[in-house]
């Protein structure tokens, strides 16, 4: 039996900053995990990856996330993610500060 | 040091321009992110897990002052003020915005550096002895053959498609401090017969599949140096295998095909090679030997240097630590740490940098260089300088009295940058100098290498640090791997797996059991961690990591 699909995300690098960066419903890239679409279909997700992969003036390495749903939507299930959500650990650079400002 | 010539001025240039109109070419969508990154490789930019990265070559680690500054203005204008160096004598530039990197290869050329063959499947950038010029055990410097091969594996047109990524590191001195064995191709000037020349060590390589590379050649003339490292990647460039990424080193080609045949392929390779140097490489030489001259060494009373060591227990313990024997009465060769405790393994700010810049102008002949071990050399410094120089260093977080003890970790950026990490490396080095420091351990424990790569790919050596780390992800969780034994120097080994690994809580107290281990088990103060490793092999050791398993065993 397949495995029953997980929840994704499409999330990619910007072109021109090269920072993390998500798809929302509303066709949009945004730096927030929050606003990103979660996907719950196998056949959709594909149909959404394979748009980002179309926006190649705009994101670069669009690929699927897997997430979670928590008190504030989406959250990443894996610590790769996490950190591209966060910033390094080492400094208080990347998302982190970018948030906080 | 080698100046830039008209022609390096305008070969890097065009190179530059070529690269400003590619990247505009990518912005206005004239060029798929597929056709754009293999020009991207080539000129060093990456684009990692938060933002893009530029490494620039800092060419066998030398710099001069105006090029350590311009580091810095880099970092200043275009990054987030500070730069990291590596393990291959370069710097990394984590937080470069696509737009402004043409601009950053410009102000780079201003003072001859380049981010040329710094990525990509070509000859990258040579690594040399740090200390080259500077020690006594030295049959030669290093560096004029190595900006030999510099210049001739940029864009060299037959190298620029290898199979895979492509690395030369050279030594003049007995004791290796490039790790030449664990190199594409190693290079150890020997002498015979009173004539200079190579041992030619090919193979060597860590990674997915560590291996310590092979003499291929005992002897190779100066003369005969660049045609025969033509055959060599010309044999590897036919024979080197293009159906498996993690098959593509020439480690695997020399491991598959065994040293013997390559060997006769490369001599049968040679002569045609040969035939096509007319010797204008041997006048590029002679010329390169001249620019890397030594400064005049002056003779001055080292009575300062005398005074203070006497008399202030902190500059004596840095100067026990930090210094370096050097061939010239009255001079040493300074180490200045890039890993204060807590902070980032190889990370420089750009104010710290502007101050190693003006203390290698007013006290080391305008002279730096970046050690594969991710620190800074003045590799010219008169002794009695010394306590000026230290108390500078002191007000700026330069002062750090560690080199070569448990806390100068080697670490690579990890998964806080690199995209191919599976697991953090600068934590954990963080962590344990941290740790170390707190103990007050550290000068007690001696000599101890700790490296540590945050994937298979290795960059952070350890597979040849006395002590490894190896994060890896395992089913979702950061896990480390610890070897043991490993040696990166002239007796390169390879380490040796300890058993399972450990999770990122449990690596700091297992590394601190390991160490107090050490202690119990060595024989007298002399005695290093490795030499107790190589006298007891690795049955205590991997009882102290595991104590579980030897109660469960009793």
């Amino acid at each position: 039996m397949a495995r029953p699909f997980t929840p994704k995300v499409v999330t990619a690098n910007a072109l021109l900053e090269g920072d993390v960066i998500y798809q929302t419903a509303d066709d949009r890239w945004s730096r927030a995990l929050s606003e990103a679409e979660v996907l719950r279909d196998e056949a959709l997700a594909k149909q959404r990856l394979d748009f980002a992969a179309q926006q190649a003036g705009e994101v670069v390495g669009a690929y699927l996330a897997e997430v979670k749903i928590g008190a504030n939507g989406p959250e990443p299930t894996h610590f790769r993610e996490e950190f591209r959500l966060t910033g390094p650990s080492n400094y208080f650079h990347g998302k982190q500060a970018e948030t906080a400002s | 040091m080698y100046q830039y010539t008209d022609f390096d001025r305008d070969f890097l240039a065009e190179r530059n321009a070529q690269f400003r109109a590619q990247v505009e070419r990518r912005i206005d969508g004239s060029l798929t992110e597929d056709e754009f990154k293999p020009l991207r490789l080539m000129n060093g930019v990456y684009l990692q897990l938060h933002a893009y990265m530029l490494r620039v070559a800092i060419p066998y680690g030398t710099l001069n002052s105006a090029q350590m500054r311009q580091l810095a203005l880099l970092a200043e204008k275009w990054d987030k003020g500070y730069g990291h160096f590596t393990t291959r004598q370069n710097i990394q530039y984590n937080w470069p915005q696509l737009r402004d990197i043409p601009d950053m290869l410009d102000a780079l050329a201003e003072v001859g550096l380049h981010a040329i063959q710094t990525s990509g499947n070509t000859i990258r950038n040579v690594t040399a002895d740090h200390f080259a010029g500077a020690v006594g055990d030295e049959i030669a410097d290093p560096r004029p053959v190595a900006e030999l091969i510099r210049q001739w594996s940029t864009d060299h047109p037959e190298f620029q498609f290898l199979g895979r990524k492509f690395k030369i590191a050279v030594t003049g001195a007995e004791h290796d401090r490039a790790v030449t064995r664990a190199h594409d191709i190693g290079l150890r000037m020997v002498r015979r017969h009173g004539q200079p020349g190579y041992e030619v060590i090919v193979g060597g390589g860590l990674g997915r599949t560590p291996m310590i590379g092979k003499v291929i050649r005992e002897f190779l003339s100066q003369e005969d140096l660049l045609p025969y490292l033509e055959s060599v990647l010309a044999v590897y460039n036919q024979l080197g295998r293009r159906d498996n990424k993690y098959k593509a080193r020439i480690k695997i080609t020399v491991h598959e095909n065994g040293i013997e045949k390559i060997r006769e392929l490369v001599e049968a390779e040679f002569p045609a090679r040969r035939a096509r140097f007319n010797g204008i490489d041997q006048v590029l030489l002679a010329k390169f030997e001249a620019a890397f001259a030594n400064p005049e060494f002056r003779t001055a009373s080292s009575d300062v240097y005398d005074v203070a060591h006497g008399s202030d227990p902190v500059f004596r313990a840095w100067a026990d630590t930090n210094l370096f024997a050097h061939k010239a009465p009255g001079y040493s060769i300074v180490s200045i740490s890039l890993k204060a405790h807590g902070k980032t393994p190889g990370d420089a700010t750009a104010e710290q940098m502007r101050v190693m810049a003006d203390l290698a102008e007013q006290y080391g002949h305008d002279e730096l260089r970046i050690s594969h071990e991710q620190n800074v050399i003045l590799p010219h410094v008169h002794k009695s300088d010394l306590p000026a120089l230290h108390a500078t260093l002191k007000k700026h977080g330069l002062a750090t009295a560690n080199i070569g003890l448990i806390s100068d970790i080697i670490a690579c950026p990890g998964m806080d940058y690199c995209a191919l990490a599976t697991a953090r490396s600068i934590p954990i080095a963080q962590e344990i100098a941290t740790r170390f420091d707190e103990l007050k351990l550290e000068h007690d424990v001696g000599p101890l290498k700790i490296k540590i790569s945050g994937c298979i790919n290795a960059c952070g050596h350890h597979h040849v640090g006395h002590i490894g780390i190896l994060g890896l992800d395992r089913a979702g969780v950061e896990n480390y791997q610890i070897t043991l034994g490993g040696d990166g120097t002239e007796d390169a080994t390879i380490g040796e797996r300890a058993g399972p690994g450990f999770s990122a809580e449990e690596i700091v107290p297992a590394i601190e059991r390991l160490v107090l281990g050490y202690l119990d088990l060595r024989d007298n103060r002399e005695e290093t961690f490795l030499d107790a490793y190589r006298r007891l092999g690795a049955a205590p050791f991997k009882a102290a990591l595991y104590p579980e398993a030897r109660a469960d065993a009793a």
